[in-house]
């Protein structure tokens, strides 16, 4: 197969020397396949993307997914529903507690609950906390890719910031099952909004450090402007939400347009670019981090004292957490009531644990706004202990099948620049 | 507008529509999908968004694989859910929304690969999360969760005496 | 054990005394080399889920690998001697797993970090590998989900005692 040599799009088609050259000289010009496999540095995961190039210039693409499959949505048919909580948590490793809100809110309609004032506050609390470190690790990532290597270490400095509060909420740094149907598993030890505070005084200055080192630097501004662009019309077509969309110019936020957990009241800019190319979405990603970290301070005061499970005894997870010397379990009092005080505490508790709620029969959709776009839960009961059928709308799945429109066309090492900027997690993908 | 409102205006053209906990259902039938989703977007209602393409399975129920599509109006925020009820053959088939939604690709792809859905008219309908060539479609509830015999292909593992080092 | 073969005690004359004098100046080379092998163990990167997080957390600046020579994970198994296996192995991506391990050259060692890689983990099921040790030989298993950064390290440098008490010379 004869064509003509790759040449960057823009340029003139005028034969160049090397190309009267090489016809002359009878030369084939083929293009070639590269496998960028599943085991690679730069693609954010096990993600396997087949690239047809003519010499630099990629001609087409075809992303292979599938190399993480857990098998999440079946495994959780054969689970009581609040065993799902566990089981969403790993699917986009990146942003468990969005997993467990949008899997509980979608339970939580079926059952025709509300949590409590309190636990609506601590879940908008902790998932915009999780942006920020979902965030922090695209950063690091994005920026260990593309060379700024000291972004990365910088980015997971202050992740493990954040996840020191996750550990000291919910007793894990990742996937936590903290989220729970019916309210959040237990109350915020009362140091935390403390820590809370004094860390959003911190992260405020290092946001702006990282703009100091990327937002005017000519390299990265070379590798990111003009990069995997993807304008409007084609991230509708295609699906596309979250930071891509906004960076495309479409300011639709979920939290916007269809709040939960009370963020309606709560004030806060939704950034939108118009560059619809990399640097649009790190700009958008930045601008994501500050408006979440004003969300977290007006969580902070609107916190007020009350139960954080709903008081329903069929549908509230029985335990009575709290921290003890060996760590968390159940609280002196709950366990003295249930052994001793209580046979019918004790056979509810045991019921509840082991055979979980029952969830009127039906089907909801619940859409939440997650670091990478819109992260829908489709829940199917027919009446038992056991979810149905759920199925996860991941964002980055349908944002990946954007790479081939980002990449056709450009150059090679732009395409690990693109798919960066998608922000895929393969967990997410494939689940 | 709202889901009641919503529900009102398409009981004028379907029959199976349902309003529950807010959300609002229509069921269709194979043959009725495309032009369903044509009037859908074309009337003042504009669904032009979608946000999900998934299938459920109810062996017991005729029929018995129901696809689900979750649109969305960008313009006025209200979202549908379009469900479409396949026999229960081996081979269940339904037109392929591609054409209108691009999204639907790898959607209908990921149906195909779990459910066995076969989606006419779909560019490149294969498996996208199991390997190729694995035989079933695992999220029906007639296969198992765990238990499947598998082989590796092209990799061989040597018994753990002879595995070396 | 006759005496003169106790090395150290009386190495001295014949056949057998030349083998022990030659079996220690290889231990001690063995030992040497198992030293310098456990202090530059360059892992390949092999993160597939939320343990991968985990082990880029043990990479980063909080809880340092530079320490011990480790912070270079290598994207090409033929410049790496370890294989953090991090993360749940899928049925699609055990073959891809083989190949990157026997791509690997001698010696190397496999660390299964997190329970899906150890056992399978939570998920008993269709889709996942139930343990990488299936696959390939593991020498430490690392339990968690995910794995502390320290837990991660910990199993590490068991995995740099179980070298140096090797003291292999190939």
């Amino acid at each position: 197969m004869t064509s003509s040599p790759g040449r960057p799009p823009g340029s003139p088609s005028t034969p160049t020397s090397t190309e009267i050259e090489t016809r002359s000289m009878g030369v084939r010009e083929d293009t070639m396949i590269i496998n960028m496999g599943p085991q690679h540095p730069s693609t954010h995961g096990v993600l396997r993307l087949v690239l047809e190039l003519e010499g630099e210039v990629v001609v087409g693409c075809r992303p292979v997914v599938g190399y993480l499959h857990t098998g999440i949505e079946k495994n959780m048919e054969y689970r009581t529903w609040q065993q799902g909580s566990t089981f969403v948590t790993r699917a986009d490793y990146l942003s468990p507690f969005f997993n467990e809100l949008g899997y509980c809110l979608a339970a939580e309609r079926l059952l025709g609950v509300e949590a409590p004032p309190r636990a609506q506050t601590i879940r908008i609390l902790v998932t915009e906390l999780n942006r920020i470190a979902s965030h922090l690790v695209w950063l690091a990532t994005t920026g260990l890719e593309l060379g700024a290597i000291s972004v990365m270490l910088y980015g997971f400095r202050e992740r493990e910031t954040i996840l020191d509060i996750f550990e000291a909420i919910t007793g894990l740094r990742m996937n936590h099952a903290y989220i729970r149907i019916g309210g959040v598993v237990m109350d915020l030890p009362v140091d935390v909004p403390a820590r809370v505070e004094r860390l959003l005084n911190t992260l405020d200055s290092r946001i702006g450090e990282y703009e100091d080192l990327l937002s005017g630097n000519p390299i990265w501004h070379q590798r990111t402007r003009g990069i995997g662009v993807l304008r409007a019309e084609d991230c509708l077509r295609l699906g596309v939400t979250g930071p891509m969309l906004r960076a495309a110019g479409v300011a639709r936020d979920i939290r916007r347009d269809e709040p939960y957990c009370g963020i309606e009241e709560y004030e806060f800019d939704v950034p939108v670019a118009d560059s619809a190319d990399a640097f649009g979405r790190y700009e958008v990603r930045i601008e994501e981090m500050r408006q979440s970290l004003r969300i977290v301070r007006q969580s902070l005061e609107r916190l007020r004292p009350g139960p954080v499970m709903v008081e329903d005894p069929k549908v509230r997870w029985p335990a009575q957490l709290s921290v003890g010397p060996d760590g968390i379990g159940n609280s002196e009092e709950y366990v003295r009531h249930i052994m001793n005080e209580s046979m019918e505490a004790l056979i509810h508790h045991f019921k509840i644990v082991t055979q979980g709620v029952k969830v009127p029969p039906g089907e909801a959709y619940v859409p939440v706004e997650s670091p990478r776009g819109e992260l829908g839960y489709y829940v199917v009961s027919d009446g038992g202990q056991h979810p149905y059928r759920v199925h996860i709308r991941d964002p980055s799945f349908v944002n990946l099948q954007s790479v081939p429109a980002l990449v056709t066309g450009g150059l090679v090492a732009d395409v690990v620049a693109a798919v960066a900027s998608v922000d895929p997690v393969m967990g997410g993908v494939d689940r | 507008m709202t889901p009641e409102d919503l529900f009102g205006r398409l009981r004028t053209r379907f029959a199976d529509v349902v309003l529950a906990r807010g959300e609002v259902s229509v069921s269709v039938g194979p043959k009725e999908l495309l032009a369903a989703l044509e009037w859908l977007r074309d009337e003042d209602l504009g669904f032009d968004f979608l946000s999900d393409l998934t299938c459920s399975d109810w062996p017991e129920l005729e029929p018995r694989y129901w696809v689900a599509y979750h649109l969305l109006s960008l313009a006025q925020g209200h979202r549908l859910r379009v469900k479409v009820g396949l026999a229960g053959d081996d081979e269940p088939h339904v037109p392929s929304v591609t054409a209108r939604y691009p999204t639907a690709d790898w959607f209908e792809r990921e149906a195909f690969d779990f459910f066995g859905v076969v989606f006419d008219g779909h560019p490149d309908l294969r498996r996208i999360e199991m390997p190729e060539e694995w035989t079933g479609h695992p999220l029906r509830k007639t296969e198992p969760l765990a238990g499947v015999r598998t082989r590796f292909v092209g990799a061989s593992i040597p018994p753990p005496d002879r595995r070396g080092t | 054990m006759p005496a003169e073969l106790v090395p150290g005690v009386q190495i001295g004359r014949g056949e057998d005394a030349e083998e022990v004098r030659r079996g220690l100046l290889l231990t001690t080379l063995g030992k040497a080399v198992a030293w310098a092998r456990k202090n530059s163990m360059w892992p390949a990167t092999f993160g597939l889920a939320c343990c991968a997080i985990e082990m880029m957390a043990a990479g980063a600046g909080d809880y340092d690998l530079g320490r011990w020579g480790m912070e270079v994970f290598r994207a090409s198994p033929r410049q790496a001697d370890l294989m953090i296996v991090a993360g749940r192995v899928s049925q699609k991506m055990a073959p891809v797993l083989r190949q990157i391990y026997d791509q690997m050259p001698e010696p190397k060692w496999v660390i299964s970090m997190g329970v899906c890689a150890s056992s399978g983990g939570m998920f008993n099921n269709y889709g996942l590998v139930p343990g990488v040790d299936t696959i390939v030989p593991v020498d430490v298993y690392v339990p968690g989900c995910p794995p502390r950064p320290e837990m991660l390290m910990y199993g590490i440098l068991r995995l740099h005692e179980k070298v140096q008490r090797e003291a292999r010379i190939t």
